[in-house]
């Protein structure tokens, strides 16, 4: 057994398992040494589930002992707390959520209960996902594993930090606008937002339905395609689940060449005032591509590209105002009852409920919808979702894989953009255009920046395909992955 | 594009949210910035463009059958009422007299 199992990879970790080299009590006992060492510090779990955690690890090892084990069983994992889980508290990192057990498991938990997971708690996150820095969680902020003072990125920000740090080997996350890849960008890890639809979100707390999804976290592309395969496929149950049958990864895995590979290098991307080290991390990591043999074309233009942001705002904001409605203090969570009114109790509920961010967005989303606006805003946006989507397919006519910067800059000083809305929103200027398409992305670590302070920033190479082509996705990332040493990097926290 | 106080309370209003009066005057600040940077959109062209309401372009998703399956347990649904009555949710009165 080597000496520490916190930074193994998930597969490294897994053939530890098959050679009975190490259990999964073994990992699972390591994952919490790390974790109550560590955690208080970077505060990436809002509750751990160390009794369901070592009961499943048992489980794991007496399945591994018959020879039924798959490569999940067994490895210890985070869930985003946005995601349901049967049993265990589940507040979307608002304090209206507080002291809501679910009722039954999200798609993605049966999926990896099916896997054999080991569930060490749920991770910290934005409020209902709405933030890209974490610190719009109701619980307190996370901390980036490569720098205490910097966030780790949002909003799936515990997810991030504890994959990061040695905590878990993979996570679950949720990507709407950016809240899977952005944080992973940020904190050094790969991070996967699969095609929308790809995932069930049968049990994904609604955040805006047209755009969210599911997808993992972990420290390798070869990971993060694994966590993929256990929980992609369709279920009747979410009516926007796709019917189409998932690609082997594995066989995508197999080669290192990129040979023929067409890669566009959307200009847009390249945003007015990006960091010089994001800029020029994401620039040698293009020219690494083509020295493995892919074509590349610099030149590539998505001309509504600027609009997306504009777009996000109103279509994410507009779909949570509705999916938000049900939070109401009568079937759960936080309650305010002492008004003379239902509907004063409703109003109080929501008021002390909800954080500014979440009110922000239901106020501008009401709006938005409200008569007299909707075709200003709302259709306009749809409108020119049209166009965006458009683009990228004529894109895709021509290359098989577009290559972009995850975030304009590396993370940034907790308590540095929460003052201004606006400037936050910006953070997602590069990831939202694939939401909006509804494209697979993946963020994987491509160099590090170094601050004025000194620390060493870690930042994230973005690579996008066609709907449904996840098996491109992980066979340029890997082939990329695997010529760096990037990936092999960890804080020293 | 500015959005007034009244305004910001009408909005606040419809979503059934309560508002300080700080909140009021902190949202028609922030919310008039988040509004005027949408105004840029005004300027695409987007005649004969249909809407996109999702990418799947998927309509009219049907359920295979009608297969009866289990509920949700009913205790562990009413085990999260702020104020349950017996196997009910229980809530202030909402037709006045």
């Amino acid at each position: 057994m080597p000496d520490s199992l916190n930074y193994l990879t998930l597969s490294e970790a897994s053939d530890l398992l098959r050679g009975r080299e190490a259990s999964s009590v073994d990992l699972t006992r390591a994952a919490f040494e790390r974790i109550n060492a560590l955690d208080d510090r970077i505060h990436a779990f809002l509750r751990l589930t160390d009794e369901i955690a070592l009961e499943q690890a048992l489980a794991a090892d007496e399945r591994i002992a018959r020879g039924e084990a798959g490569p999940l069983t067994g490895i210890p994992a985070a869930i985003k707390d946005v995601i349901v889980t049967k049993g265990v508290e589940t507040t979307c990192g608002s304090r209206i959520l507080k002291g809501f057990v679910p009722p039954y498991d999200a798609q993605v938990m049966e999926r990896l209960h099916e896997a054999g997971v080991v569930m060490l708690g749920k991770t910290n996150m934005d409020e209902f996902a709405m933030g890209s820095s974490g610190e719009n969680s109701a619980f307190g902020p996370t901390a980036n594993p490569w720098a205490l003072d910097r966030v780790p990125g949002g909003s799936s920000s515990g997810s991030a930090a504890a994959v990061a740090s040695g905590m878990a080997y993979y996570a679950l996350g949720s990507d709407t606008g950016g809240s899977i890849r952005q944080p992973a960008s940020l904190s050094g890890v790969v991070g996967l937002k699969p095609t929308y639809g790809r995932v069930s979100r049968y049990g994904l707390v609604a955040f805006a339905s047209s755009l969210d999804q599911i997808g993992p976290f972990a420290r390798s592309v070869r990971d993060a395609a694994l966590v993929f395969e256990a929980i992609a496929g369709h279920d009747a149950r979410d009516s926007t689940s796709a019917p189409v049958e998932v690609p082997d990864i594995s066989a995508a895995l197999a080669s290192a060449d990129l040979k023929g590979l067409r890669v566009g290098v959307p200009m847009e991307y390249f945003v007015e005032g990006m960091d010089d080290a994001v800029r020029q991390a994401v620039t040698g990591a293009i020219n690494q591509l083509a020295s493995l043999g892919a074509e590349v074309d610099w030149e590539v233009s998505l001309p509504s590209t600027g609009h997306a942001l504009a777009v996000y705002y109103i279509i994410a904001p507009s779909e949570a105002s509705a999916n938000l409605a049900r939070y109401d203090g009568v079937k759960y969570g936080y309650a305010y009852t002492e008004g003379k009114t239902m509907w004063e109790d409703m109003e109080k509920t929501r008021q002390h409920g909800f954080g500014d961010e979440v009110k922000r967005r239901i106020m501008l989303g009401t709006y938005a919808l409200s008569a007299g606006y909707y075709d200003a805003y709302y259709l306009k946006a749809q409108k020119v979702r049209t166009l965006i989507r458009l683009e990228f397919d004529a894109a895709f006519e021509k290359y098989d894989v577009l290559v972009a910067p995850v975030s304009p800059t590396p993370a940034f000083r907790i308590g540095e953009k929460t003052g201004d809305p606006l400037q936050m929103y910006l953070s997602d200027v590069c990831t939202l255009p694939v939401n909006i398409a509804g494209l697979p992305g993946i963020s994987l670590p491509c160099g590090f920046a170094t601050a004025e302070d000194g620390a060493r920033l870690p930042i994230g190479l973005q690579m996008i395909t066609k709907p449904f082509d996840e098996a491109t996705l992980f066979r340029a990332a890997y082939a990329y992955e695997q010529s760096t040493s990037w990936y092999r990097e960890r804080p020293s926290v | 594009m500015s959005l007034s106080r009244e305004q910001v309370q009408h909005i606040a209003r419809l979503a059934r949210i309560g508002l300080s009066d700080d909140d009021i005057a902190k949202f028609s600040e922030q919310l008039s910035e988040i509004l005027d940077y949408f105004e840029r959109l005004r300027q695409v062209d987007t005649e004969d463009v249909p809407p996109t309401a999702h990418t799947l372009l998927l309509q009219n998703v049907w359920r295979e059958g009608d297969k009866p399956e289990p509920p949700l347990d009913k205790e562990d649904v009413l085990a999260n009422a702020p104020i349950r009555d017996g196997d009910y949710f229980r809530v202030k009165v909402i037709l006045e007299e």
